[in-house]
């Protein structure tokens, strides 16, 4: 049944059940609550999802003050981009088409994390499990992160060639100092969220299990807080890095073109390796 | 300072609670995959338990191709 007045579509849109995620509201926090087995890969399912969140977000931002993110995957927040989906759709054709099909896919997805990282809302990534790639940029474009003790955060792209490209790297840039991004870029190690607080990334540790209903607490807080004061202070506060997220994309597809990738690619999608991340 | 047989037997006893195998029937020698019965997600678990319990940072690489416990205590050790 199609709503009768804008009051009632405005409350259509404040829950929704999608493929790989569902979003609901109460008392003004807006939950997004990723789903996708095994891990919430980030993939063309994921990606429509979340455009159809960043669609609807200028009706629910008029009616909320932050929104948290958070899994209902098990094994964690995300694995990161699906790179089984990438090498099977790429494996389909030519390089020159795979590219321009990676270039469109990027800045679609580019498009929502900008969306997100620039929303007057108070954003709050929860995060348990793993948080790698792609997982770990989704996280790094919300305001703030709270990390269960049992989180871990790598950006393991250097393993197969490529780099972070949902524009993780300028904002890693943004939140942490030049050596911490070294560390993670160039060693593709991951960290656990003792670490992840220690250099800044993630606001606050939960114990296991805890880190939505802090994530919540922190929501919570910031309800009390004057909307338009915390938007600008938060505008004045977190610049997007506009510039260095196009170059991103083009570094991204430049290396992408190389046969070293598609062949880290195979290896990783064929593998049976008990870690089948690690190059 | 722990000694490496304090550190495996911390191991073995971690793994044993967490995993929900009698530590009895472990053994520093063993492969803890097999023994275990984990997967790749389930090993970065571990590993990020192990690091909660001695406080130490355990580079992913270091435990690269490291499938028995006596190993993965030496890699701790060296980091305690």
């Amino acid at each position: 049944m199609r709503p009768r007045s804008l009051n009632e579509l405005m409350n259509t849109m404040d829950e929704f059940k999608g493929k790989s995620l569902s979003w609901h509201m109460t008392d003004g926090v807006i939950e997004l609550a990723l789903d996708r087995a095994p891990a919430n890969e980030i993939g063309l399912a994921m990606l429509e999802d979340l455009e159809r969140f960043v669609t609807m977000l200028p009706a629910l931002e008029l009616k909320a003050s932050a929104l948290v993110i958070y899994s209902k995957q098990k094994a964690g927040f995300s694995a990161g981009a699906d790179l089984r989906e990438l090498y099977t759709q790429a494996q389909k054709m030519e390089m020159a088409s795979a590219v321009k099909g990676v270039r469109d896919f990027l800045q679609r997805i580019h498009a929502v994390m900008n969306r997100l990282d620039t929303s007057p809302l108070t954003t709050i990534a929860a995060v348990h499990g793993v948080c790698f790639g792609g997982g770990f940029e989704l996280a790094l474009a919300c305001d703030l992160i709270v990390a269960d003790k049992m989180a871990r955060f790598c950006f393991p792209e250097l393993r197969l060639g490529i780099i972070p490209c949902f524009g993780g790297i300028p904002r890693l840039k943004r939140d942490v100092g030049n050596a911490v991004v070294r560390d993670l870029l160039l060693t593709g190690r991951s960290i656990n969220a003792t670490k992840a607080l220690a250099v800044g990334l993630a606001s606050q540790v939960a114990a296991e299990g805890e880190a939505l209903r802090l994530a919540r607490a922190t929501a919570a807080q910031t309800t009390k807080f004057d909307r338009t004061t915390a938007a600008a202070a938060k505008q004045f506060i977190k610049p997007l890095p506009d510039e260095e997220l196009r170059r991103e994309i083009d570094i991204f597809c430049e290396l992408f073109t190389r046969p070293a990738v598609m062949e880290a690619l195979r290896k990783f999608v064929e593998s049976t390796d008990a870690m089948p991340y690690l190059p | 300072m722990k000694t490496i047989e304090q550190t495996t037997e911390e191991i073995l006893t971690l793994a044993a609670t967490h995993f929900k195998v009698p530590r009895a029937g472990l053994q520093a020698s063993d492969d803890f995959y097999k023994k275990l019965g984990i997967d790749s997600l389930q090993a970065l678990e571990l590993l990020t338990r192990l690091e909660n319990h001695f406080g130490v940072e355990l580079p992913d690489y270091e435990v690269q191709g490291v499938s028995d416990f006596s190993t993965l205590a030496s890699r701790i050790q060296s980091r305690l």
